[in-house]
């Protein structure tokens, strides 16, 4: 599957056009698995427990870079994490059956929304503790680097885990022994409900959050995460670099969050809903939130590829409705699946 | 056959001995292979052996991250404090991942952490923190008394499939003892009758064995027969040899260099009130460290931890009998 490797004079091949229309596939995937997420929230109340965060708006950063993966390759997510799995080929059904905590989940309803795993395919888990995954990252690159077969590992966290230390850590010493792995900060300028400017200092004196890979000697860059290309060029190049035993890099890949952090917590009693993004629900700003659901990442790449002749529009709409069929059929198996046995969890406490 | 070699000698050769037998070992930590001397790193080199930088996150979480992808790291923390700096890692990452993945990745590693430091090292560096991890689910507990079980610990939580806190007692690094040759293996969750005796059970972890051993050896001057049992591991706890022993004798003693509400002692006084209740012919009895911090003056010290003379006096008062000069 993998594309974009330098070539012998290490230039960086364009995705194909069909490459292209699959990545567009798997962004309108993806949004369309995410939209049924939150929608179940209204049409079966309770099915969804817990606290569930959605990635739309960054699906062209999460397609660009997974689509940059060779074979062999691994990859760690934060909890925002529905997206990577999708587009690596984990089954929609067992994803869906695992956010409504049934036995055919893809972790048997043990872990939730939070907590995929696919290590089948490369995905080796999502935290849900901000930032605590990044050095699991550098552990998984060192062993790429121990096995000497080429492999790397891509690390995705938001903008808010570069305030913790288990960041600053595991760049210093990824950097420090040349690991194999590129740190993807999708930065979507909202931590849970603060701005990027009121945390973090590089933001507030108006720098790039990249600028924070200079402390370390590697390689800082910063990316439009709209566009599926762009990632996908730059994380090939970092992982370029990765497997030539030249160390990570830092990629800053910016993104808009179009839902709101996650869904409401609230205790038993009180039905979940999506709230209204904090742009528009704690700082006013209907104006700067309009604008970027404007910028929709999603419908752009396809009026881009479409335009470009890469893309026919009836095709277009072919392989939506199919991809809306795989959604249904997720969302019915989902609901359709068996809750797990209550004493099913003591089996996996321990290995 | 066995040799005699210290305490954490005997440490270092299963480490050593398992990362000849298994590729997949790594051994990485602050303060260690720094030169190109060191005996791990020649014999096995920069990929498998290596110093890290100050980072306890970044160490154990790495750890998780090699385990996860099929490597067995072993990691250095020397000091059981420092796993605090990373509790997150310790308690809520690694131990959780075979469980929320319903068994598609293990996290097979092993913390090595110093406790119970007991010697002028004050406040920050002498806790006995061991307690606060055996209720999590996930994560084994082992900690050695002799040099025999340290390298027989040692073997059996390389070769485990999940995370394993294994807790060495820095006043016992140098005593020595025998260790067997070769390829030696003690089962997590197996406790050991370090003496036998029908008067009255005596369950003691690291250091506390000893004195509970020279405890005993005081009673039998005096005719009271204690039997002494070192769980060994206290995840997973072996409570039936425990129930067993109190079965016979009626009366248990736990001692323990944790603070009384943070000791392994509690819960094993609990598991036995409830499932040995009808052997215990008086209430069970906890030798434990006051709740205090440790001092830096040696009285202060001294007054705040289980000794052998303040197990002689629990066990007398256990058995009812008139109090025996420490």
């Amino acid at each position: 599957m993998a594309t974009g490797y330098p070539t012998d004079d290490g230039a960086l091949e364009a995705p194909a056009p069909e490459r292209l229309v699959w990545m567009y596939t798997q962004m309108y995937r993806i949004r369309e698995f995410e939209e049924r997420v939150k929608s179940t929230f209204t049409a079966h109340p309770g099915v969804i427990r817990g606290h569930t965060h959605l990635a739309d708006g960054a699906e062209g950063s999460i397609v660009g870079s997974i689509a940059a993966l060779a074979p062999g390759d691994q990859i760690l997510t934060s909890y925002r994490c529905h997206g990577y799995p999708i587009a690596l080929g984990t089954d929609t059904k067992a994803m869906m059956a695992e956010i409504y905590g049934r036995s055919t989940g893809l972790c048997g309803g043990l872990g939730g929304s939070m907590h995929l795993f696919d290590p089948a395919r490369g995905f080796l888990g999502g935290s849900g503790i901000v930032a605590q995954h990044l050095p699991h990252a550098a552990g998984a690159a060192w062993a790429a680097q121990i096995r000497g077969a080429g492999q790397a590992v891509v690390c995705f966290f938001g903008d808010g885990a570069s305030k913790q230390g288990a960041f600053h850590e595991s760049l210093n010493i990824a950097s420090l022994w040349k690991l194999p792995v590129v740190y993807v900060m999708e930065n979507n300028h909202y931590q849970a409900s603060t701005r990027s400017d009121q945390e973090d200092a590089n933001a507030a004196a108006g720098e790039p959050l990249a600028v924070k890979a200079t402390a370390y000697s590697m390689v800082g860059i910063t990316v439009d995460g709209t566009d599926p290309v762009a990632v996908h060029a730059t994380v090939a190049a970092a992982l370029a670099r990765a497997r030539a035993g030249e160390g990570p890099t830092l990629v800053e890949s910016l993104v808009y969050r179009l839902s709101a952090h996650g869904n409401l917590i609230a205790p038993p009693g009180v039905p979940l809903h999506y709230p209204e993004h904090e742009a528009v629900a704690i700082f006013g700003n209907q104006a700067e939130y309009e604008a970027a659901l404007r910028g929709d990442p999603v419908p752009r790449f396809r009026h881009r590829l479409v335009t470009d002749g890469v893309l026919d529009a009836l095709d277009a709409d072919a392989l939506e409705a199919t991809v809306r069929e795989e959604i249904d059929e997720a969302e019915r198996f989902a609901l359709e699946s068996p809750l797990p046995a209550p004493d099913s969890g003591l089996a996996y406490v321990y290995a | 056959m066995a040799h005699v070699i210290p305490y954490i000698a005997a440490i270092q050769e299963a480490i050593r001995e398992e990362m000849e037998r298994d590729e997949r070992v790594l051994y990485f930590g602050q303060n260690m292979a720094t030169s190109p001397d060191d005996p791990f790193l020649k014999q096995f080199g920069p990929a498998r052996v290596r110093v890290t930088p100050i980072s306890e996150t970044a160490e154990i979480g790495m750890a998780t991250g090699a385990a996860m992808a099929g490597f067995r790291p072993v990691v250095e923390l020397y000091m059981a404090e420092f796993l605090l700096v990373a509790a997150d890692q310790v308690v809520n990452e690694g131990s959780r991942f075979h469980f929320m993945s319903k068994g598609a990745v293990t996290v097979p590693m092993v913390l090595v952490a110093g406790y119970g430091f007991t010697y002028g090292w004050a406040g920050q560096h002498t806790g006995s923190i061991y307690g606060m991890f055996m209720g999590v689910p996930g994560l084994r507990v082992a900690m050695p008394s002799t040099p025999a079980d340290a390298k027989g610990l040692m073997t059996t939580a390389i070769r485990d499939d999940n995370p394993v806190l294994f807790f060495h007692h820095y006043l016992l690094a140098l005593t020595e003892g025998e260790v067997p040759d070769g390829e030696y293996a003690v089962p997590f969750g197996v406790a050991d009758v370090k003496r036998s005796g029908s008067d009255v059970t005596v369950v003691a972890t690291g250091n506390t064995v000893h004195s509970a051993l020279a405890a005993a050896e005081t009673l039998a001057e005096r005719g009271v027969s204690a039997e002494v049992i070192d769980p060994r591991t206290i995840a997973p706890l072996d409570v039936d040899t425990i129930l067993g022993s109190v079965a016979r004798t009626g009366h248990l003693v736990v001692v323990d260099q944790a603070t009384r509400h943070a000791s392994a002692a509690a819960v094993i006084a609990a598991e036995v009130a409830q499932k040995g209740f009808s052997s215990l012919q008086a209430p069970i009895s906890l030798v434990t460290a006051l709740d205090s911090s440790i001092a830096y003056a040696e009285p202060v010290e001294s007054f705040v931890l289980p000794d052998e003379h303040k197990i002689v006096a629990a066990v007398g008062e256990t058995l009812g009998l008139a109090p025996l000069p420490g």
